[in-house]
């Protein structure tokens, strides 16, 4: 039998010299061009990265020519970033230019460091996952291609900003947490194929699986119920009885989430709010949903003082000022009925017109 | 190649940003199953509606997990993608490849896979995308051969991820690629064999400005931090400033405890260390200026997830301070405590936040043995509903 528990490859094996020597022993940064990181190390070491956009979902041939750059001017080292970004590791200052200048006319794309839009974190979508409700690549890809010139510098930013796009609900990938999340919906409560549940699903499983406690036996059938009042469309109930069918082609969709972060910088990590409780899904372009993040990113551009990220921009001049400059309608969808709902009571006086 | 037509995708190649639709038309040009991947995913584009089926168990030899199946719903019309699974495959720490690693990885996919690839997952796997059952375990042995084992799937401990910590960032107050990597060997048996209620991971920023995303989607979060003071470099300060840096709105207004203090007539900054919550700022806007402190180490934030089921979680401070340094003894008496009582109490697919608001989070401290701290809550509670044992109270009658 072949070895099995050894782990991943040791890090100390996959890391440059010049990063093995200065290890722990970094100095500061500087961002000499968008896109390009250049840390001094307090040896005196110069490391320069430079960041290149990755469609995340790749072949080997972009693996392989990913290869050879990093062989002619790193190497043979490189890494990616925690938002599925390449990063060329370059030790020799020389090379630095000559690298920029190839992956320039190969059509990379150099950005995504410090104050840009930097790369979308996003889930499988239908390529890849059962759960799908969208495509997470095709509306990444859309939304990109409008957002390109935040990337590379072109057009500056107040802040850095942070997309995300999950496929469902489960929202894979700190979704409920970036300054602009687009989130899979279902809207229609899910169909129950009695017969097949009777056989293959467990019923108390399925009947505790319901966070709102929607769903209960049905004995005359050996099947489930769900009282249509009470679901809320999470799908977990799907999950742990194959015979419960949410997919609705016709009536699933997205909706878009602002104003969360991770970062601890300024103000303490925020989850995102609801600014589009739906939009349908519109392959291969999603033209609504590009629009409605153009907009969000332009208002925000627009409004925001030097350093303010989503959320903490809308935390200034609240979401009465937020709905109206963004041009969004404020409705019943907006006001969360769920496990945190208390919490987002406004119990003062202090509130805009 | 393939003549089916995919209008629909081709859209997706027009614009300046990469396409996925390019790298999945690579790949089909060498590999079937890449081509019946691209022509069902088109079918998806018509209809609104996903093509992969419910689930499915595969394996390989020796793991509990690190694979998950997949099966194509329309099998006669997409034949090279009648299975198509995934494989797990851990990553190095802070995600450094060699390209001789690389290559090696990517000839082996190819001979036995879509030659397709998410680099990386969500939860930081290289994600090998699309495989028949018959080729799981020859592929799997041959990448064992070349030093990459699998990833974590399942109520398992999930594959870790971290930043890039002390390889390249001066704010590193803690060595998150050596953590993660140690504690993955660690755990290996937790990591591909599942035996817990649902997933668990565990995510390492060396800071608090989170790179990882720990705090909002791993269950254990572990941040670095300093508990002394910040280094103010005097010298670089008024350098900055008098080459325009606006200290006072960038630096000094935005500081959330105000701890800073700025001395326009001496141009001077200087810091109250008790009121500093070391949030980052000061030092992302004056990096050559402002520096992390000494006496460094970690704060665990425990229940960051994602909405499903209850509702989303950001990790809260479960430890305020901990020493991290090899081999992690301390913390890893915490982790055995914090899955011993979830896989003791948490009924299935509950998450350890889920399970410590229904069995309340002073129980949870008391069985994993840490004392109450004002620093694990915002505030204190305002309801007067006090839960008080029999050993509190005096006894009566």
């Amino acid at each position: 039998m072949a070895r099995t528990d050894f782990g991943p490859p040791d890090y100390r094996e996959m890391v440059p010299p010049i990063i093995k020597e200065n290890y722990g022993d970094w100095k500061y940064h500087t961002v000499p061009r968008p896109g390009v990181l250049k840390h001094v190390s307090h040896s005196g070491a110069v490391l320069h990265s430079v960041r290149v956009a990755s469609p995340r979902l790749v072949s080997s041939d972009w693996i392989y020519d990913i290869c050879d750059i990093a062989e002619k001017y790193c190497d043979g080292y490189l890494r990616f970033t925690t938002r599925n970004n390449v990063e060329f590791l370059v030790s020799d200052a020389a090379k630095l230019q000559p690298l920029i200048d190839e992956l320039d006319d190969k059509d990379y794309l150099i950005g995504g460091v410090g104050l840009s839009i930097s790369n979308v974190v996003h889930t499988q979508g239908w390529i890849h996952c059962k759960s799908a409700v969208t495509d997470a690549s095709g509306i990444t890809k859309s939304i990109m291609d409008e957002m390109t010139e935040y990337f590379t510098g072109k057009r500056k930013v107040p802040a850095r900003l942070r997309i995300a796009v999950a496929c469902c609900v489960n929202m894979c990938g700190a979704c409920h947490c970036s300054d602009i999340a687009i989130v899979g919906i279902h809207r229609t409560v899910p169909r129950i194929n009695d017969e097949m549940a009777s056989r293959i699903c467990e019923i108390p499983t399925t009947v505790a699986s319901c966070p709102t406690g929607a769903i209960r036996p049905n004995p005359k059938l050996k099947s489930v119920e769900i009282n249509p009042e009470k679901c809320m469309m999470c799908g977990n109930c799907t999950v742990v009885c194959p015979a419960i069918k949410i997919m609705d082609p016709v009536n699933d969709g997205v909706s878009i989430w602002v104003g969360g972060k991770v970062s601890n910088a300024r103000t303490a990590p925020m989850f995102s709010r609801l600014a589009i409780p739906f939009i349908p899904n519109e392959p291969p372009r999603w033209s609504t949903v590009t629009d409605a993040v153009k907009n969000l990113v332009e208002v925000w551009v627009t409004n925001a003082r030097e350093g303010e990220r989503m959320g903490e921009w809308i935390g200034r001049i609240g979401w009465e000022r937020f709905f109206k400059l963004a041009d969004l309608p404020f409705t019943d969808k907006h006001i969360d009925d769920f496990t945190h709902a208390k919490t987002t009571f406004r119990s003062t006086t202090q509130f805009k017109f | 190649m393939d003549e089916r037509k995919t209008p629909l995708l081709d859209e997706l190649e027009k614009g300046d940003w990469p396409s996925f639709v390019t790298e999945i038309k690579r790949a089909a040009i060498k590999n079937k199953s890449a081509a019946d991947l691209l022509a069902q995913l088109e079918s998806s584009y018509e209809e609104n509606i996903g093509h992969w089926k419910h689930g499915g168990i595969v394996g390989v030899k020796g793991y509990g997990g690190g694979v998950v199946g997949r099966y194509s719903d329309q099998p006669e019309k997409f034949p090279n993608i009648k299975e198509f699974h995934t494989i797990r495959v851990n990553q190095p720490a802070g995600f450094f490849y060699t390209t001789e690693k690389l290559r090696h990885l990517a000839e082996i996919w190819d001979k036995y896979g879509s030659g397709l690839y998410n680099l990386h997952g969500s939860t930081g796997d290289c994600i090998l995308l699309g495989t028949t059952t018959e080729n799981l375990q020859p592929c799997v042995d041959e990448l064992a051969e070349i030093g990459f084992d699998l990833g974590g799937s399942g109520g398992a401990l999930r594959t870790l991820s971290c930043c890039v910590g002390a390889a390249r960032c001066e704010k590193a107050c803690i060595d998150s690629m050596q953590i993660i990597h140690d504690l993955t060997l660690h755990y290996q048996d937790a990591i591909h064999r599942p035996a817990w209620p649902y997933k668990f991971k565990i995510k390492v920023s060396a800071c608090p400005n989170d790179c990882a995303a720990a705090s909002a989607r791993s269950d254990l979060a572990i941040i670095g931090l300093w508990r002394d003071t910040i280094r103010i470099d005097a010298d670089a300060v008024r350098e900055a400033v008098n080459s325009g840096f606006d200290i006072f709105n960038r630096v000094i207004r935005k500081c959330p405890s105000e701890a800073l203090e700025w001395n326009q007539e001496k141009k001077e900054l200087t810091v109250c260390a008790e009121d500093c919550v070391h949030c980052m700022n000061c030092i992302n806007m004056m990096p050559r200026a402002i520096s992390i402190g000494s006496e460094r180490g970690a704060a665990l934030m425990i229940g960051g997830k994602a909405p499903v089921v209850k509702g989303a979680m950001l990790g809260w401070v479960l430890v305020p301070f901990i020493k991290l340094e090899a081999p992690y003894t301390e913390l890893k008496e915490i982790i055995d405590k914090i899955t011993d009582w979830w896989a003791d109490h948490g009924k299935n697919r509950e998450r350890i936040s889920e399970l410590i608001v229904r069995m309340g989070l002073a129980n949870f401290l008391e069985a994993v043995g840490l004392k109450p701290l004002p620093q694990m809550v915002r505030e204190p509670r305002s309801n007067p509903y006090i839960f008080w044992s029999a050993e509190e109270v005096e006894k009566r009658g």
